[in-house]
């Protein structure tokens, strides 16, 4: 009799232990939820007061130009190479597997749409992340944690204005120029290869490239370039705007923001084709 | 003090999270005249005045500027605000991407659009006034000392000529000699202005150069409020510890060897 009402005892405990670690699991599930809603509505929030101040004044042209030329000028060499090189490697790769099948003519139309719809944008957009999605991280976080954006306020200037809307406006502008150079150098490089290493016929190789390519390619392309350049300024600004914590916060908001974009744009990259093209 | 209240607070709360960092704070600053705010770190004195700044919303309260309510105001009314104001941040917040008379002029240029020109020449003025020769104008923040950068905060903090400074901790980091000519700078061209302002800091040689009238915040309350010269005699127990430096005392600043 007591042993049962002992082992009752030692179960009803049990249950209890139980329903505690669920409880408390339920809650990190749910707080973690909850958590991901608020940085998502925060994200919109910022994002639209960020779109706002583009379009109201006052304007800052000295601003913008600057950051035309760091997002956009700078950014040529690495998307340029990247460009050449995936170009390159395209008429490489696609040549080795199309001889199986004699469909070495197909080499040009898959290095010209591959390049147009998707690697070029796509990479570009990652190549941009990592260099000018990192830096404006950087530098709107060091001004966040030594109160230069505080002191941009006192002195009656907008931070919204001075330091997001220029560089929103610019990455929106700039990575669409970007990857339509590097249409133009990935297939050159595509080219190249073809030509000097495959011995295709120049002639018959830009005519097939010319025949295949249609004029939504380009400007899907154009479009997801201009989407992905928002992303990687936004998440750039976004991430160093709330950076915290010293030198360690102004480290984490970069790589957050390196991140974040590099995830969103495969993401958008994906939502993007399927609305061209499905 | 009876004069013409420039800026008052009243019962202004702000809690971040669970920490209750303002618990109710009330502070009357008279026209023209120089407030500081005392006390430990971690009391609440830079969020005070972040506060009355707009920098962060204040949980609960008031904050009037002449007579007017400032808490909520929109983005044109703080706007408005902010032409008033002035402030000299702790580490000075210069622009580092920008040379030294462009830091001074920011305001005058991007916040009231004034002539880069006209406004070079404001700015070498300025820099004159907290005594810094023409040749520092064209330097950038990073070749400059921590005094000098302090200096050219001063600049910036005074080119628009404002009604209202804030300087906050405006000599920690610098020596003795330097701290006191900070002082000196900020006594002279804030009489020269007329302008009302609000200091915190930690500092009672400073407290007891820039001030006519001294608070005391602690657990974010202002718990003491007079004029300087009652400072040492205030019959604060607080205030007595503080400005004495004392480790005895009813302030208790919670350090323990963990």
């Amino acid at each position: 009799m007591k042993t049962d009402h002992l082992m009752t005892r030692e179960s009803m405990e049990k249950g209890r232990a139980l329903m505690v670690s669920l409880q408390d699991a339920c809650q990190a599930i749910g707080s973690t939820i909850l958590r991901l809603f608020e940085a998502c509505g925060r994200l919109v929030i910022f994002m639209g007061h960020a779109v706002v101040n583009v379009f109201l004044p006052p304007f800052f042209p000295r601003l913008i130009v600057r950051q035309l030329v760091d997002i956009g000028y700078y950014s040529l060499p690495v998307v340029g190479m990247t460009a050449l090189f995936t170009g390159m490697v395209l008429a490489l790769q696609s040549y080795t597997g199309f001889t199986r099948f004699n469909a070495e003519s197909a080499v040009a139309g898959v290095v010209v749409l591959s390049m147009t719809r998707e690697l070029a944008p796509v990479l570009a957009g990652l190549m941009v992340a990592g260099r000018v999605g990192a830096s404006i991280a950087a530098e709107i976080g060091t001004m966040r944690v030594t109160e230069q954006i505080d002191a941009l306020s006192t002195l009656s200037v907008n931070p919204f204005k001075y330091l997001i809307a220029p560089r929103i406006l610019a990455g929106t502008l700039t990575l669409p120029c970007l990857v339509l150079l590097g249409d133009i150098i990935g297939v050159f490089g595509g080219y190249m290869v073809s030509i000097y290493s495959l011995g295709f016929s120049p002639g018959r190789y830009l005519t097939q490239t010319w025949d295949i390519l249609e004029t939504m390619d380009v400007i899907s392309g154009l479009v997801k370039a201009g989407a992905f350049g928002l992303i990687v300024a936004l998440m750039g600004c976004y991430h160093g705007y709330n950076s915290q914590r010293g030198a360690q916060g102004v480290g984490a908001a970069t790589t957050n923001a390196v991140v974040s974009s590099s995830i969103l744009i495969l993401i958008f990259n994906f939502i993007l084709t399927q609305v061209f093209f499905s | 003090m009876t004069a013409l209240v420039k800026l008052q607070l009243c019962g202004v709360r702000k809690a971040f999270g669970k920490k209750k960092v303002l618990q109710g704070v009330d502070l009357v600053i008279p026209q023209g005249k120089s407030m500081v705010v005392i006390g430990g770190s971690g009391t609440g004195k830079s969020v005070m005045i972040k506060c009355v700044l707009g920098l962060i919303h204040p949980d609960e309260g008031s904050i009037l500027v002449d007579g007017q309510e400032t808490v909520g105001l929109d983005f044109r009314g703080r706007d408005r605000m902010m032409k008033k104001f002035g402030m000299l941040f702790q580490g000075a917040a210069l622009f580092d991407s920008m040379k030294v008379w462009e830091n001074v002029a920011f305001a005058l240029v991007n916040g009231r659009g004034m002539d880069r020109k006209d406004a070079y020449g404001v700015a070498v003025e300025k820099l004159k006034a907290v005594g810094l020769e023409e040749a520092v104008a064209h330097l950038y923040p990073a070749e400059l000392s921590g005094g000098m950068q302090k200096r050219v905060g001063l600049a910036r903090a005074i080119a628009t000529n404002p009604e209202i400074i804030f300087f906050d901790e405006p000599t920690t980091g610098l020596d003795p000699i330097m701290a006191d000519v900070i002082n000196d700078l900020i006594v002279a061209s804030t009489k020269d202005l007329g302008a009302t302002t609000l200091s915190i800091t930690h500092d009672m040689a400073s407290v007891r150069k820039i001030a006519d009238y001294v608070a005391m915040i602690y657990e974010g309350r202002i718990i003491w409020t007079g004029a300087v010269d009652d400072l040492d005699h205030s019959g604060n127990p607080y205030v007595d510890q503080f400005i004495h430096g004392r480790a005895e005392g009813p302030i208790s600043f919670g350090v323990s060897a963990a």
